[in-house]
């Protein structure tokens, strides 16, 4: 019963589709998967904007939106009806274009940005053969596409004609091209242990279980420190706090999409948190063991379930990590992403193929966990050093 | 070690979201339109007129000067002497407004009328929930939405209020005292009058043989 509810999606596809002539279904069900993911991620997306201003308004010690609730009754709801307020209104405001603006380019960014940005939900494993496209070079592709996301990015920010576009912009690039290293790098370890590209073999080589306890990536060393970087890596390719200086409100006014308003904003918006479920969605499918479940007795709970749930925890970590953190300087980013993350990714693809020569055995882990823990505290003295953590002192001010 | 102090913030984070849920203390703001924050005791909007009594047209205390017209920096005041008199609470005939008028949109919330006003019948209100949908007559204020009785002043601002009270009963009283002084030596005045009368008279038929009786004693 709970298997037939776990391919509930995957029948219903084959269902319908068999009602069609041969030649129609591979079209038909390619459609239905699209629409399949264009209809969930931007709920999530809705849901996530609104459980974003509940989660910071409650660091804060505030309540948050709590008013809107379902239109034309008195049940609020908690307030999780505010996105259709928002998305109205985002629909309803004039579309400004600046009159220096490249208007061609200017049009086409957002839709360039979401296009990559869809296009890599295209290989990741949601569930138990829900794979849209079970694609042998998946990862690959989805590391492809992802830089594509540069490109809209920079579109914006040159043509806005905008100084805080542009500079918005070039961080942007900046900051994506340098953290890109690690994410990758950090993905490299899981491709040697499994000997694949396939998302869905990667899934499937962490569904065993010994004690009752899955095979996580996550649960090895050289996975937790590639799980860890991997995290930082999505938070700055996803710019969010503390990397978010591409468009640090505070500095730069919006950054890149500082000229854009009404639907192209929200369709900013939109690829902004598709993207970061996207990345988000490829940790899970590396590390977290994508739709399978930790311990062995919950696996009856259907694995889009298990997919959703560790996206939307990994989500709240990250609108936590928001509500704590202030806004790296530049020349902090670029230090951590060079002279810590690189290193400890490199250093970790070392652990990963020590770790797959050894026998598998606890000198392994003892081995392994003491390289990556002496790396871990010299990188990071390293990168602590001439580092004044006091007082601020002015020298010229005062 | 690296990470340290983020590990700190974010159990501080934690603690707030988990602890918002669990105490309402630590909640710092309010549910606006449901519940209301006290208000300090020296708040002000703007303006009203306090009566006495239970007759608002009767007990405004308002005599119309117009000082707090002329005084007005914006000029949001409008005031139209009456034609007629009536008494005011020394019983004394004065001028009351026909018209007083304030456009609250204009209005500065300077309290300078109330300084100004020597009658103790301008003062500020606390009220702010003033939105309305008709944004000119809605926020002209006449005469009557104006005039509010002195028991809402002594509620809203109980200090001030004491203290206007203070003033209009010292008034009252020396008016009263001069009422009686002058009503004694009108009586006196009369008794006199009445004694030298009755003296004249009685001395009348006598004068002609005896003028030798003493006159009446002081």
């Amino acid at each position: 019963m709970f298997d037939k509810l776990d391919q509930i999606f995957v029948t219903a596809l084959h269902w319908l589709v068999s009602f069609l002539p041969e030649g129609l279904r591979p079209f038909v069900s390619a459609l239905v998967c699209i629409a399949f993911v264009m209809s969930v991620f931007p709920g999530v997306f809705a849901l996530t904007t609104v459980l974003e201003r509940k989660i910071l308004g409650r660091i804060q010690n505030r309540y948050g939106p709590n008013r809107v609730g379902i239109p034309f009754t008195k049940i609020r709801l908690c307030g999780f009806g505010q996105f259709i307020p928002d998305g109205i209104k985002s629909l309803t405001k004039e579309d400004i274009v600046p009159r220096a603006a490249d208007k061609v380019v200017h049009f086409l960014a957002p839709v360039v940005m979401l296009m990559p940005v869809l296009l890599a939900y295209a290989v990741l494993p949601f569930g138990r053969n829900m794979t849209i496209t079970d694609y042998d070079a998946g990862l690959l592709f989805f590391f492809a596409v992802g830089g594509a996301v540069e490109v809209s990015v920079f579109m914006a920010g040159w043509s806005s004609r905008n100084k805080y576009s542009l500079l918005g912009a070039m961080r942007a690039i900046a900051q994506m091209v340098s953290y890109e290293i690690p994410l990758i790098l950090s993905a490299v370890t899981v491709v040697m242990i499994v000997g694949s590209l396939n998302l869905s073999e990667i899934v499937q080589h962490q569904n065993n279980y010994t004690f009752g306890i899955a095979h996580w990536h996550v649960f090895t060393p050289w996975g937790l420190v590639g799980f860890v970087l991997f995290f930082i890596a999505s938070l700055a390719e996803s710019n969010r706090t503390p990397f978010d200086l591409p468009e640090a409100e505070s500095e730069i006014i919006a950054g890149y999409f500082t000229e854009y308003s009404g639907f192209k904003f929200a369709l900013f918006f939109l690829g902004e948190y598709l993207g970061m479920f996207a990345i988000i969605g490829l940790g899970i499918t590396l590390f977290l063991g994508g739709w399978t479940s930790p311990v062995s007795f919950l696996t009856w709970i259907p694995s889009y379930v298990w997919f959703l749930s560790k996206l939307m925890a990994i989500v709240f970590v990250f609108i936590w990590i928001r509500g704590t953190l202030p806004r790296l300087r530049m020349d902090q980013l670029m230090n951590f992403a060079w002279k810590f993350m690189l290193p400890l990714a490199l250093i970790n693809i070392l652990v990963a193929g020590i770790w797959h020569y050894m026998a598998a055995d606890w000198p392994r882990w003892l081995v392994c966990s003491a390289i990556i823990f002496g790396a871990y505290a010299i990188l990071g003295r390293g990168l602590m050093q001439n580092q004044n953590f006091g007082k601020r002192i002015y020298r010229y001010a005062e | 070690m690296l990470g340290e102090q983020i590990i700190k913030g974010m159990a501080v984070t934690a603690k707030n979201f988990f602890g918002s849920y669990v105490s309402k203390d630590r909640l710092t703001t309010v549910q606006y339109p449901e519940e209301h924050l006290a208000q300090k005791e020296n708040t002000r909007q703007f303006p009203f007129l306090v009566y006495d009594g239970e007759d608002w047209e009767k007990g405004l205390r308002c005599v119309a000067c117009q000082i707090c017209e002329k005084e007005c920096p914006p000029k949001c005041i409008y005031i139209v002497k009456s034609k007629d008199k009536k008494p005011d609470y020394k019983g004394q005939l004065q001028v009351y407004p026909a018209t007083f008028d304030i456009d609250i949109s204009v209005c500065m919330s300077c309290q300078i009328c109330v300084e100004v006003c020597p009658f103790e019948s301008i003062k500020m209100d606390t009220k702010f929930e003033l939105s309305t949908d008709d944004r000119f007559g809605g926020l002209l204020l006449t005469k009557d939405k104006l005039a509010k009785p002195n028991s809402y002043y002594q509620e809203m601002h109980p200090h001030d209020a004491a203290e206007s009270d203070a003033v209009i009963a010292a008034e009252k009283a020396k008016a009263e005292a001069k009422a009686k002084a002058a009503a004694e030596a009108k009586i006196k005045a009369d008794a006199e009058a009445k004694a030298k009368a009755a003296a004249a008279a009685a001395t009348a038929p006598l004068a002609a043989p005896a003028p030798t009786t003493p006159p009446p004693p002081k």
